[in-house]
Order: C-alpha cells, then structure tokens, then sequence
C-alpha cells in the first residue's frame, strides 16, 4: 500500500517534470537571447551577458513609439470601458428595469458571437464610414466596444455581492443617486473594476488583428504590430533586437497577472478571457 | 428583485447604460447586422462597387459553396474541414485533455511545485500574440531552434516544422497556447469535491485511473462540457496561427480566420468575405446557445439546491 502510494508519487512527479518542460521549451531561448548581442535562434548563453540589445532598443525611436501607442491605446479602452462598464453593470445590477433579463442575455450572446475575425469587414467599414481609419481613437473605441461586455459581466458579479444597505444609508442621509454611487459604490467597488481593467489592459496590449486591419501609418501602430519593423527588407528577423523587444513588450502583462493574482487570486469572472 | 427595494430608478438605469450601450451598440450589434447587409452585395475596397455596391442576392454564398470550386486549392471547403480538425485535435483533444491531465497532476504535487508548473502553464497562455509567435518561430527554425537541437541530441531526425508539418505545428501550439484556462477551470472544480469522497476511495485501494474515472469525471461533468464549448468556440475563431504560417505553405494552415482575413483583406472582395463571417457567426451562436443552455440549467440546479 505505502509502496504503492510512493510509486505513484514518483510517476506524478516525473509527469509533471515532462509537462513542466514540455510547456517551458518554447520560451527558454527567451531567458537568454535577450542579454546575448550575438543572439541567433539557437540556444547559447551570452558571455559575456549585455544589456546592449535594449539600449539598441531604446535607441530605436520607431520602437519606443510603439510601445507609447500600445500604452496610449491600452489606457485610453481601459478608461472607457471601466467607466462605461461600471456605470452600465451598476445600472443592470440595481435597476428595476424591465427587460433586463433580455438585455443581458442578449448582450452575452452578441458578445461571443461578434469575433474579431469574424466582424473584421463590418468594423473596418463602420469606421472607415466614420472617417476614423488609421486613428488611434478607432482602435480605442472599437476595442471598448468588444471587451465591454466582458467587463460589464465582471463588474456585475462584484456590484451584486455589495450590499444594498450601503447605498440606502446614504439615500436616506439625503445624497443624490449619483452622489451614493461616486462616494459609496465606487470605492467599495475598486478590486472588480481593478480586475476588469487588467483584463482590458492585457487584451488590448497584445491585441493583433485590431490595429493591425485599422491603423495604416507606422507612427501609429503600437507595439503588437509594430515589432515587425525589426524584420529586415527580406523578412528576416533582426533576433537580438527582436528578443529584447519582446521581453520589454511582455513584461507589463506579466508583471499585471502577477499582482491580480498575488492580490485577488485568480478566479473565473464571467467564465470569459477573451 | 423589486420587493427588495432597488435603488436605481429607471431613468438613471437608463442613464447610467447609454455610454456603454452606445459603443456595444456601435461596435458589437451593428457589424453584426451589417455584415449580414454587405454579405448580399458586390462591396469591394477600390473601384466603383467601394461607393456603389450593388446588391447581388445569394452570389457570394453560392460562390462559397460552387460545387466546382468549393474543394479547389485555397477554398472554402478545405479550410471549413481543416478548422473542424484544428478544433478537435488542438482544443478538445489537446487544451482540454491537457489541462484537465494538469490539474490532475497538480494535486498531488508540494505548493511550490504546483505553482511553478502552474505557473510556466499560465505564461503560455497571458504573453502577447506577436511574442508567442516570435518565440514559435525561434522554437522551430530548421537549423538553430531548440526543438531540433532537442531532437538531433535524441537522434531524432530534425524536421523544418512551419513548411513540412505546418498543420501539426499549428496544432501544438494552439494546444500549448490555451491549456492553461482549462487547467485552471478544472482545478477549480477538482478543489470543489469533498476531499472525504477521495479518502474512501484511498482507502478502498482505489488507482488513480479509477479515481478520475468513477469519482473525479462524473463529479465536474459539468465544468467539462463548459470547458468544451467555451474551448471550441475560441479555437475556431483563433487569429494567431497566422503569425506562425501564414495559412500557408499552399494553404495547409489555412484556417477559417485566416481565409476569411485573406479574401478580405488582401483580395478586398469584401462581400465575400462578409457572407464567410455569417457562417462563422452562426456557427458561434449554435455554440453559445448551447453554453447559455447549459450555465441556466447550471444555475436552477443551484437555486433549487440553495
């Protein structure tokens, strides 16, 4: 019995190795390309280790523009949708509204319905008929649009477990609805719209496709897409720089989940990633 | 509801909804809608049909599915069959059978063994599109990569994975890509069994196996057929493998994403590629009408339960 249970400790542990491995292959090159100024697409460890390809990095004014727009267009949704996405689940959550039931069902359907993939040719041509191709405001306002949601469904979780007696005790002390909204809800709220907007921030920091189909000029694009200028003329990769960028581009999302996790464990809001 | 005094009325609920209904309304809905509109017609990006599209009926479905090209190299019969194979061997068999084998493991793992290996897990799952498909591209190069060098270290003949096995490729690595969100869904649910339930099988002499197969499976049923449809629905709307191939060499990767953004956007022939999105639109909403189905039936059994 007790050699029984060693022998499948040991084959647990031996799998989870393999696994653990297997997962880790892909990204080890990335522990070392990045300090290696002679970097290839082997795996070599730097001598000596240099910082020399994030100082090229840095010095690449295209680069450091992108990762400002990916910054720029990742702030400015994750401003709009917590907003709009607070107000709009606070509504659901609170309202006696008829037809919320349908609302909501309707807003989740749609949700994971409308794709990015799917919807590209629409998108593009509903901002195009706005005038706002090759805007940062596009990518924006289309990106809020898609995660909002998501968000509302995250944030109505939270809003549902406050308690109602909050905001009655500040009615009744004679506040405005909005005033015990700002100056109750909000602040009891802040760990839901924390939750919501990395979400938004990590979607919108690594989103592809977005920018990608709506944005034209190069001083434009964020990071997602703009890496690709650290491909030569012949469409091969320039790795050192390439490596770099990518630690550099990766670290936000990292050091992001980090936190949430670290703070709030993690936990399926909504059941939904993307 | 109401009984319980709701404190919002009903023109602030209102107020309070229109930013975010205005953009979802904008931005969700409407291409929605939409798309289905410019399905029916001629619009292109340049030319006269870019101003004035036309409207041409049932053209570009029955284009799609004109028995003499629907089979066609770089058609829409192949690329269909070849995203039902991706989803089931990259999603069902791959995420979910490798997250629900993770969360398995996990369990009998220390604390710190089990957050390092959830945690190696997890980074495939958050890091950016473009550095995952770089690090792929790393990965697998002919010459150089780590996998080759792996595989010459074994003996192994090395392979150039994106040209001779790009399918395969795309494959692993969506596997690889999303095993993390059904790891962690399954964890949850494995956390949720009584431990007392795994105890009696413990002390009955139970396997393993038989554990997760009489106690552990039926128990999170549930979660698994979420995990399914929610994996499924993902997978087939999944941009990224274009980063790696391309859809390429002579369409073998060429996943309905990826030809939907091809006839789109590189021959322009929007409106074909607007009736591509309506299929795969409707096959979304026949996954997430079952998934609502389902999360409702979920929640009167719990309501029932309370």
């Amino acid at each position: 019995m007790n050699r029984r249970k060693l022998v499948s400790r040991i084959v647990f542990s031996v799998c989870a190795a393999l696994l653990g491995v297997a997962f880790a292959l892909p990204l080890i090159w990335f522990v070392f390309a990045p300090f290696n100024a002679q970097a290839d697409l082997d795996l070599a460890l730097p001598k000596p280790p240099t910082l020399a390809n994030f100082a090229r990095v840095f010095a690449n004014g295209a680069a450091v523009g992108a990762l400002l727009n990916s910054l720029l267009q990742a702030f400015g949704t994750v401003l709009l949708v917590a907003t709009t996405a607070t107000l709009a689940a606070y509504a659901l959550a609170r309202t006696t509204l008829r037809g919320k039931r349908v609302i909501e069902y309707v807003l989740l359907l749609f949700s994971s319905v409308v794709s990015g993939s799917a919807a590209m040719v629409p998108i593009f041509l509903i901002v195009n008929a706005l005038g706002l191709i090759d805007t940062q405001l596009a990518v924006i306002l289309v990106f809020a649009g898609g995660l909002l949601p998501t968000a509302m469904f995250i944030l109505r979780d939270f809003i549902a477990s406050i308690p109602r007696g909050y905001e009655e005790s500040a009615l009744v002390a004679g506040a405005s609805q909005w005033r015990a909204f700002v100056d109750v809800v909000v602040p009891v709220l802040r760990p839901g719209v924390t939750i919501a907007a990395v979400w938004a921030f990590v979607q919108v920091w690594g989103g592809f496709l977005i920018p990608f189909v709506l944005l034209r000029s190069e001083q434009r694009m964020p990071a997602s897409v703009e890496i690709y200028s650290f491909y030569s003329q012949a469409g091969t990769p320039i790795v050192p720089l390439l490596a770099a960028y990518s630690v550099l581009y990766s670290l936000p999302v990292i050091a992001l989940y980090w936190y949430v996790n670290r703070k709030y464990g993690f936990r399926f809001f909504g059941g939904i990633k993307s | 509801m109401s009984s319980r005094g709701a404190k919002v009325s009903s023109r602030t609920g209102v107020a309070f909804m229109t930013p975010a209904a205005l953009l979802i309304g904008l931005f969700v809905v409407f291409p929605f809608f939409w798309i289905i509109a410019v399905s029916f017609s001629n619009r292109s990006l340049l030319g006269a049909n870019a101003l004035h599209p036309q409207f041409v009926g049932l053209k570009n479905y029955l284009d799609l599915f004109d028995p003499a090209t629907f089979w066609g190299q770089g058609g829409f019969g192949p690329s269909l069959w070849l995203t039902i194979q991706f989803v089931v061997f990259s999603a069902l068999c791959g995420q979910v059978l490798l997250g629900l084998v993770l969360a398995w493991i996990s369990r009998e793992l220390s604390p710190r063994a089990k957050s390092l290996l959830h945690g190696i897990v997890m980074l495939a799952w958050i890091l950016p599109d473009v550095v995952v498909g770089f690090a792929w591209f790393a990965y697998l190069d002919r010459d150089a990569g780590t996998l080759n060098q792996l595989l010459r270290g074994l003996n192994f003949p090395a392979a150039d994975f994106l040209i001779e096995h790009p399918f395969l490729t795309i494959c692993m690595f969506n596997a690889w890509r999303g095993a993390a969100f059904s790891m962690m869904l399954f964890d949850a649910a494995l956390q949720s069994i009584p431990p007392s339930y795994l105890e009696t099988a413990d002390v009955v002499g139970a396997s393993s196996w038989q554990k997760l197969r009489d106690i552990v499976l039926p128990l999170i049923r549930g979660h698994i057929v979420t995990d399914l449809i929610l994996i499924t629905m993902w997978t087939f709307n999944v941009f990224t493998p274009f980063l790696l191939t391309a859809g390429g060499p002579s369409f073998e990767s060429d996943i309905l994403p990826i030809y939907t953004y091809r006839i789109a956007f590189k021959s322009f022939e929007f409106g074909k590629g607007a009736a591509i999105g309506v299929i795969v639109m409707l096959i979304n909403l026949a996954f997430s009408l079952a998934y609502l189905r389902l999360a409702q039936r979920g929640l009167r059994k719990k309501g029932k339960a309370a």
